[in-house]
């Protein structure tokens, strides 16, 4: 692809500055790290990726000393090291830089970049005048071309990243980890950060490079390293790799293997309707979502796919109102849906069975009860006083229903086991009847058994003419859970794919972004020139 | 958060419209009582004529470095994203030990309040950063204790310990210095030593770190938890110091003074712009905020038909407006 | 934001559950505790305090704890939303000193204009945080310092009430139970049925629990905050309106004063975390109780007032700290 770039054979192959061996961490029982070894080479830039749950985020908090592992351990420089805490690291010369800037904003740019370590005059004061000097010679050194002294807040978040690599080489940092630097910046932006990142490697810094834009991967690193559910997959240099392997890989899905029946609780594919139950048009978020349509069908199983940051729950939440949108309409059932607005979406029975159960599902310390009933209050209500009779019999048919395992209705849903929690939170929505169900996620963090009954309701409430749009990041789920599947790529509906080639292999390579024998849509590889022209156009939803 | 969204860089239309609204929003919460500040100065030099003179000019600066003492520390308090309700009590507890005290010698009434109150606010420091207690609470409690203290020193309240005649602990609060009164210079001394900690010390660094962004100063490795304890160490000493300068300057310790005076300086540093999520803020903001309030005072005690309640009214009103607008600033900026 | 969610959010819920034994402990403290509390101080007083079982002496600590508990009952409310109303004692001198100015033209008028007085507060209160987004701190704060300055506007000096009514409501008693506690008494049922039984107790719990759930489960979240602070400030009003009553005078710069640091300590002494979602209302009765009981204890045993101060800032600091051993470490900043 891209990798015209630089890349010498050279590099990765010094002996490793940084290094993982058998590092294992658990939570709770759950195993996010099993015994994985991750190799970091000085001067090469090391792409680390894999899905949520991979234990990307897991391994970058044991490298930075966020977490102690479990079992194994951490080498730097060859020793064998136990950080107590990220200043520990940072002592020896790991840096991290984050996704949100972890920067002060209000302070300057140079008082950032020196901050705990300022330099000093005679009277124990902060140099202002020389460590404004020393900042101005390293942009220089780094050819960023940036007042020192402007307020950190007031920059790009672009530029706010290259002052936190400023910052990282000012420590003299032999290590750089960065976690999703670009996912919330302009393209220009993050040309310059790949400049600044490639001159840091040139230096003989080893940088670790974590991403969801595949593209980004080919264009600035040398080798990467897949993880999956937790373990170790592969590590080989990018230039050898196409992105279909990488991404099989990252799903855990051979190319050539054929979706493997049976492995979910869904069964054959629904009746839907006709007329559509919902129709989304033109959906428009800034720099988030570039003209979504989607169609849903009573009866129908919608699958939406895309790999992280495609714009997934993005999309279910601008159609609920929960985010702002700029732009495009819902209809349901042929009335508009107000837009911008839960409460309107809610009206016109849209359900939102959102992804992170814990800050935007539970009220933990209600009761499963008041949990179930708290969508429909108003209506299990006389004059404002709560009937306890009507919440009784609501409660009691989908509790049974649903068979959510609880002491008691009246137990607090903090103490209830994950898949419990979801199914409160299915019996929260189901109350409202809602015409079109959005579920975002719906099996993700639960347990297999949980899992499967999950699935099989879904299947259910589609033949009872439910219309249901469905995310999911495993594959099985939704070749098998959906009659169609809508594949988004960087925030726009890039393919779709129905029952006449909706399968395993058909979606990996949709995901992959190349698609087998459909040439009228480009290569991925532009996508980020897409996103650019897209956010451009004004939104075309208003017009129809 | 909301901060680090703006790009001033970009150039398309709504954006630069945006990033022009942001700057404005930011001109409101900086500057917004300074010029407030300034338009009552004027208003009031055109509408009194002994406004502008010598000796109602010093009675605002004199009356106004009381509580600016405490403004001082609280600026610093709610920098790092807490707050401090013990102020007004440890204050008023600063006030008597100092009448107390310097009957027994100058240096008494200085170094027995001091104590005293960087006592109060280490004890409350501790349970904060360590114990990890809610600062609103602890202070709260703060308050009722130091209350609950000076009443037992002074047989609850019945007691009014007077600063003997030839003292000379009453120069520091009554005499001046080429015509400006002491309490003004140190004042004046206090808020530039203050500038110079927060701009020029590590621990200012820190301070400002903690409320920008606590989870990233601790990443940077700055310490937060003794940041965290030295800033209520240090408020409760400027209140303290407050008291003392009151008790100098009234030569008694007042037991019914600095009731609600907490929610004064609070008032004061969020009208000089020091954002009460912690992070933004300056030093010079709260002193203006300070003076506004007093000028205020002082305006409405100059008309005379008008009650001198209106301050009250007019500052709340103020407060709640600079607030609301900056609010109204900053979500516009965030859609 | 969305699509990042890292390996410690599924396996969050296990330290809990390993602490579970130690977790039910301290909540069965935390929940009980201050019954027990009561209870204790109550065998402790009929014991060794003479006179302590007679009616007069019952009779007076539940007169004086009426308006206490009034106050906090409204301020349980909000702080179960995750607020806090700063402006309650402000009201109470506000809805007082309205009295004698229509107490003219009848008791009801006057009573109804000092209610609406706190209806209208609570509605600037909840309308700054609920649609322009004001920490309830701030809101709240600027709203006591206006509204003082109101009630002074309006009352200036201590004035006494004559009005037969109006003295019958303070004084008077049915069936042997002053109307000061009656009211409050009936109050207390009211809130306690509001919260358990109706649509807007349940989702004012809901909303401190959890805003952005409650607001994605298409709740009136606006709509319930405004209610609540105007809940508050109609409590308050008639909190002012039953003190004025009692003593048959308003006194603006007296009354209510330090009102809503004794209420937040009755609603938290009662159980009700600060970080909202859950409101206790039969905590909070025993909390004003408690503390109501605590004071009069020290004074039966002549022990200062001063030492119920400090009692009460030792106790305030114990009870947070055991809610907070509850295993939710949400850090709440400021507020």
């Amino acid at each position: 692809m891209t990798a015209t770039t630089t890349t010498t054979p050279a590099r990765g192959t010094g002996d490793p500055v940084l290094e993982t061996v058998g590092v294992t961490k658990t939570f709770g029982g759950v195993h996010a790290l099993r015994g994985v070894d991750f190799q970091l080479a000085p001067g090469e830039i090391h792409a680390l990726v894999g899905e949520n749950g991979a234990g990307k985020s897991t391994l970058i908090k044991v490298l930075t000393g966020v977490y102690t592992p479990d079992a194994g351990e951490v080498r730097y420089a060859g020793e064998t090291r136990h950080f107590r805490g990220p200043s520990d690291a940072q002592d020896v010369g790991i840096s991290t830089i984050y996704q949100e800037v972890n920067l002060v904003p209000l302070l300057s740019v140079a008082r950032n970049i020196f901050l705990g370590r300022e330099p000093r005059n005679r009277f124990g004061l902060i140099d202002v005048r020389s460590m404004n000097q020393q900042a101005r010679e390293l942009m220089r050194e780094l050819t960023i071309d940036l007042d020192v002294t402007k307020e950190l807040g007031r920059l790009g978040l672009g530029a706010q990243q290259m002052v936190a690599l400023a910052r990282a080489m000012s420590v003299e940092s032999r290590v750089v980890i960065m976690d999703e630097p670009t996912s919330s910046l302009e393209a220009k932006e993050v040309t310059t950060l790949f400049t600044v990142a490639r001159r840091l490697r040139d230096r003989g810094v080893g940088l670790v490079f974590v991403s969801h834009r595949l593209d980004e991967l080919w264009e600035l690193c040398d080798r990467v390293t897949i993880l999956r559910d937790g373990r170790w997959v592969h590590t080989g240099s990018l230039a050898e790799m196409s992105r279909l392997e990488l991404v099989s890989s990252m799903l855990g899905r051979d190319v050539e293997e054929v979706a493997s029946e049976g492995a979910t609780e869904f069964g054959e594919s629904h009746r839907r309707g006709e007329e559509p139950a919902m129709v989304v048009s033109g959906i428009e978020v800034r720099n988030r979502l570039h003209g979504i349509d989607l169609t849903v069908r009573p009866g129908e199983v919608v699958g939406l796919a895309g790999l992280l940051g495609s714009g997934r729950s993005e999309t279910v939440k601008a159609i609920y109102g929960a985010m702002h949108t700029d732009g495009g309409e819902v209809t349901v059932s042929g009335k508009k849906v107000r837009p911008n607005s839960v409460r309107g979406a809610l009206r016109a029975g849209i359900a939102l069975l959102s992804e992170d159960r814990k800050a935007e599902g539970i009220i933990p310390d209600l009761s499963v009860r008041d949990n179930i009933a708290l969508a429909v209050l108003p209506r299990m209500s006389r004059g404002g006083v709560v009937s306890e009779s009507k919440i009784d019999a609501l409660v009691e048919t989908f509790m049974r229903r649903l068979q959510i395992k609880a002491s008691s209705p009246q137990q607090k849903v903090r103490e209830l086991s994950g898949g419990n929690q979801q199914k409160v939170l299915i019996a929260r929505w189901l109350c409202t009847e809602p015409t079109v169900f959005l579920l975002d996620e719906p099996t993700r963090g639960i347990d297999v058994g949980a899992k499967s009954e999950v699935q099989a309701l879904i299947d259910e409430l589609a033949q009872q003419g439910l219309a249901v749009v469905l995310i999911s990041s495993e594959m099985d789920e939704l070749v098998e859970g959906a009659d169609r599947i809508v594949v988004l790529h960087d925030g726009s509906a890039r393919s779709e794919l129905d029952s006449s080639n909706l399968s395993s292999s058909e979606l990996l390579r949709a995901l992959a972004g190349d698609r087998a024998g459909d040439d009228t849509t480009d290569s991925a590889t532009d996508s980020a020139t897409d996103s650019a022209t897209d956010s451009a156009t004004p939104s075309e939803g208003e017009a129809s | 958060m909301s901060t680090t969204e703006v790009d001033p860089a970009t150039t398309n239309s709504p954006e630069a419209a945006m990033a022009s609204r942001a700057r404005f929003a930011a001109l409101v919460q900086r500057q917004g009582a300074f010029a407030i500040f300034v338009l009552v100065m004027v208003v009031a030099s055109f509408s009194f004529d002994s406004f502008l003179s010598r000796g109602n000019l010093t009675g605002i600066a004199v009356q106004a470095s009381f509580l600016a003492m405490l403004a001082l520390g609280m600026t610093f308090v709610i920098m790092t994203g807490g707050i401090d309700l013990s102020v007004g009590s440890v204050f008023a507890l600063g006030g008597v030990l100092a009448a107390w005290g310097s009957q027994h010698g100058t240096l008494v009434a200085f170094a027995l309040p001091l104590g005293v109150c960087g006592f109060i606010g280490l004890v409350q420091g501790l349970v904060i950063a360590r114990g990890g207690l809610p600062p609103f609470i602890v202070t709260l409690a703060g308050l009722l204790f130091a209350r609950g203290l000076l009443l037992l020193l002074t047989d609850e309240g019945a007691k009014t310990y007077k600063v003997p005649a030839g003292s000379a602990f009453r120069k520091l609060a009554q005499n001046d210095l080429l015509g400006i009164p002491y309490p003004v210079l140190l004042v004046v001394l206090f808020f530039a030593i203050g500038a110079l900690v927060l701009h020029r010390t590590s621990y200012g660094a820190s301070v400002l770190a903690i409320g920008g962004q606590e989870d990233a100063a601790e990443l940077m490795g700055l310490p937060v938890a003794r940041t965290k304890v030295l800033t209520y160490v240090a408020s409760a000493l400027l209140a303290g110091f407050g008291g003392i300068m009151i008790a100098s300057y009234t030569s008694s310790g007042v037991t019914i003074l600095g009731v609600g005076l907490e929610l004064e300086a609070i008032a004061a540093v969020v009208l000089g712009g020091t954002l009460l999520t912690g992070g933004a803020g300056t030093i010079l903001g709260s002193l203006i905020g300070v003076l506004l309030l007093q000028v205020i005072k002082n305006v409405i005690n100059q008309v005379g038909s008008l009650d001198s309640d209106w301050q009250a009214v007019v500052s709340g009103t103020i407060l709640l407006g600079v607030v609301t607008l900056q609010r109204w600033l900053t979500r516009a900026e965030r859609t | 934001m969305t699509d990042t969610v890292s390996p410690t959010t599924t396996g969050a819920p296990a330290p809990e559950a390993t602490g579970r034994s130690r977790r039910v402990d301290s909540d069965w403290v935390r929940r009980n505790g201050v019954f027990v509390a009561l209870a204790l101080l109550l065998l402790f007083n009929l014991v060794f305090t003479d006179n302590f079982a007679t009616e007069g002496t019952l009779r007076l600590q539940l007169v004086q704890v009426a308006p206490v508990l009034i106050v906090a009952l409204g301020m349980a409310l909000v702080i179960g939303t995750e607020g806090i109303d700063l402006s309650v004692g402000a009201v109470m001198a506000l809805a007082a000193a309205l009295i004698p100015l229509y107490i003219g033209y009848g008791t009801g008028l006057a009573i109804g204009i000092s209610l609406l007085a706190g209806v209208v507060v609570g509605l600037i209160a909840g309308v700054l945080v609920a649609h322009v987004g004001v920490q309830p701190i701030v809101a709240t704060l600027g709203l006591m310092v206006a509204g003082r300055g109101v009630a002074n506007l309006f009352g200036g000096q201590i004035k006494s009430i004559r009005d037969e009514g109006f003295r019958e409501l303070g004084t008077g008693s049915i069936l042997g139970i002053p109307y000061v506690v009656a009211i409050a008494a009936v109050i207390a049922v009211i809130v306690g049925l509001v919260v358990r039984r109706t649509t807007y107790g349940r989702q004012l719990v809901a909303i401190g629990g959890n805003k952005l759930a409650a607001e994605l489960a298409g709740l009136p979240v606006k709509r319930v905050l405004v209610t609540t602070y105007v809940v508050s400030g109609l409590l308050a009003a008639m909190a002012g309106i039953l003190l004025a009553a009692r003593s048959q005078a308003s006194d603006p710069t007296k009354l209510g004063l330090l009102m809503e640091l004794s209420a937040i300590t009755a609603v938290v002494i009662g159980g009700t975390p600060l970080s909202g979602g859950q409101v206790r209302i039969l905590g909070t009765v025993a909390g004003a109780l408690l503390m109501q009981l605590i004071t009069a204890t020290l004074i039966f045993h002549n022990i200062q007032d001063s030492w119920a101060q400090i009692v009460q800032a030792v106790i305030v600091i114990a009870a947070v700290y055991v809610q907070l051993g509850r295993g939710t470490t949400r850090k709440s900043r400021t507020t």
